[in-house]
């Protein structure tokens, strides 16, 4: 144990997700003998993040704005949103630059070890995204694991009956890689979500 | 397959040990407390991930020690392959394949298989449905390493399945007790998804294991007639939760059930439904006890000796000889496959023989049936054995021997 605010930070810092004792005692000691200058940008990037950052009141991404950037864009597409589980899932997709449409984040997956339902989700103001009938089809992007599964399964039910179009992000081989390393149940789906190819 | 070589470091006992090995028969003698079993659980916990010992792998690595590594060289026609296994409690564990670090552990599987006697094996007989589940399961592992993948996502579904129906019983109790009931009740609405995943991932594993019991019915009749030397006939069945009654929640006999016959041409498809349906019988059972009544998970391996349940009605003696009958079946399986079945799994390739370890086993046995489990084993390509003293080491099996005393290990013979 070290003493009064060194201690402190190191108990804050062990606190942050993936950062163990060991790295808290690292990062700590780091900033102690940082120059001040750079601490003051980190203090002031982590006061901005809580000051100027709010959730985007639409599709529930983060934003600086009441509308996030992607819902703000009048060259999306309004007739297709596409669901994700967290803001970092409409990096990961913004980044293949594919996708055109809009975005909606749940917040999360249903999971009832952690007593996450369907109304611990943004599931109610999806469906109000909806109403108009504007959007036509509805990409769910769920993460492949079994929570990811059981949300997508749980959307679905909802809104194939609405006479929507429900799409499912395929999943199968990585690209690149080879085939007898693929797992089997990777390898299953891929069997699954094959398609036919036009010559 | 052999294991030629095999290192531990911080493993149990050993703070560092070096034991080279040959195919044919090895004999780990020393008095109990030595270190022998930790040895051949090593080798095994390389082919399953698991010890048949402890289910934790916290209590693999010495006292005082921050983790554990196994190193196994596997050769198989010629080839040899080094597995090395970093245990890290509470962590997640590392593997390296040739030096080469692997994404997940269980890339690992497949490189070496084992089939493990032990004293513990008489409760497959006489114990609770649970090691029988486990027998297949590790098996369907050995035959098809990838199925670990669909055991894991169930367990997973079990366990968010049974958060729900818990919290479900719980609020509808509290309801009742409040006095309105059915708006109390968090998400039901969900369950219907956790049934349709719990299906669709149990019918998977419930087709393997049925396939697998009928795989290795012929295996275990002939290993038991060979063992016992033919006093009665051993016929496997599969019990399973599919026909669960509304009554008390116990299964009732189903189609499956009828030991000795074999069910290859039943479907997935067909499986899940007949999940589904079950699920939706049992409904107000499961929320009521907020435990998952339906599944591979609640099924069990039918032993049958001369036409009546082995557990309950086969002597002590008799049990024995079935236990041993299941291990020396999961061998012939690994080894052949089953050619006469073009679903099943036939065509190994050479090598495929899996590596025999007899952990204490001979002490157990009558000097009968001592000595037609050492003439059936004294053939496979390598044969682990461990015993207190060597007389415990039946004269069928003349080999390497090696002693085990206070985490030293002498080649003596």
């Amino acid at each position: 144990m070290y003493e009064g605010a060194v201690q402190d930070l190191i108990d804050e810092l062990g606190r942050l997700p993936g950062v163990g004792p060991k790295s808290a005692q690292r990062i700590a000691f780091h900033l102690l003998a940082a120059d001040p200058v750079d601490v003051r940008r980190l203090v002031d990037a982590l006061t901005e993040v809580k000051a100027r950052v709010q959730f985007c009141t639409v599709c529930g991404n983060v934003s600086q704005e009441e509308h996030c950037r992607v819902c703000r864009d009048p060259r999306r597409s309004n007739e297709v949103i596409c669901v994700v589980e967290e803001p970092k899932d409409v990096v990961a997709i913004e980044r293949t630059r594919e996708f055109r449409g809009k975005y909606h984040v749940l917040g999360g997956a249903i999971n009832p070890i952690d007593n996450v339902g369907p109304d611990d989700l943004r599931i109610s103001e999806l469906m109000s995204r909806l109403a108009d009938g504007t959007v036509t089809e509805v990409i769910l992007a769920t993460d492949p694991n079994v929570e990811g599964e059981a949300t997508s399964t749980y959307l679905a039910r909802l809104l194939v009956p609405m006479g929507l179009r429900v799409t499912r992000l395929a999943s199968g081989l990585p690209v690149g890689g080879d085939l007898e390393y693929a797992d089997e149940v990777t390898l299953g789906r891929a069997f699954e979500g094959r398609r036919q190819i036009s010559a | 397959m052999h294991v030629s070589h095999l290192s531990l470091t911080d493993y149990r006992s050993y703070e560092q040990v070096e034991l080279p090995l040959e195919p044919g028969v090895s004999a780990l003698v020393g008095p109990n407390g030595q270190g022998k079993t930790n040895l051949v659980e090593a080798v095994g916990y390389v082919a399953t991930l698991g010890s048949h010992r402890v289910s934790s792998d916290a209590a693999l690595v010495r006292a005082g020690a921050s983790r554990a590594v196994v190193r196994l060289r596997a050769d198989r026609n010629d080839r040899s392959t080094l597995v090395e296994l970093e245990l890290n409690p509470g962590k997640a564990n590392r593997a390296q394949v040739n030096r080469s670090p692997v994404r997940r552990p269980r890339d690992v599987l497949g490189i070496l298989r084992t089939v493990l006697f032990a004293p513990e094996d008489l409760a497959l007989v006489k114990g609770d449905p649970e090691g029988r589940r486990r027998l297949l399961d590790e098996l369907a592992v050995q035959v098809s390493p990838r199925i670990v993948a669909v055991l894991s996502d169930y367990d997973r579904v079990l366990r968010q399945r049974g958060a729900l129906l818990k919290s479900a019983g719980a609020a509808r109790r509290g309801g009742r007790r409040g006095g309105s009931a059915e708006d109390s009740a968090p998400d039901l609405r969900t369950l219907d998804v956790w049934d349709a995943k719990l299906a669709q991932i149990g019918a998977q594993i419930l087709r393997n294991r049925v396939r697998l019991v009928d795989q290795l019915r012929p295996h275990v009749a002939r290993a038991y007639e060979q063992v016992s030397d033919g006093q009665g006939a051993a016929v496997l069945g599969y019990r399973s939760s599919l026909e669960a009654s509304v009554d008390d929640g116990r299964p009732a006999p189903s189609p499956l059930d009828e030991p000795g016959v074999p069910h290859l041409d039943v479907s997935i498809e067909l499986l899940e439904a007949q999940l589904l349906e079950a699920m939706s019988r049992m409904r107000r059972q499961e929320i009521e006890r907020g435990v998952n009544l339906v599944g591979p998970h609640r099924d069990d391996l039918l032993l049958h000796l001369g036409g009546m349940p082995a557990k309950g009605y086969a002597s002590h003696g008799e049990s024995w000889s079935y236990a041993l009958a299941l291990r020396l079946a999961s061998y012939e399986l690994l080894t052949h496959g089953t050619p006469e079945d073009e679903t099943g799994i036939s065509g190994w390739g050479d090598g495929a023989e899996p590596v025999l370890i007899l952990d204490d086993v001979f002490a157990e046995l009558d000097s009968r049936r001592r000595g037609r489990l050492a003439t059936l084993v004294a053939k496979a390509e390598q044969v682990l054995v461990t015993a207190a003293v060597a007389e415990d080491v039946p004269e069928q099996l003349d080999g390497a021997r090696i002693d085990v005393m206070g985490g030293q290990v002498t080649r003596v013979r």
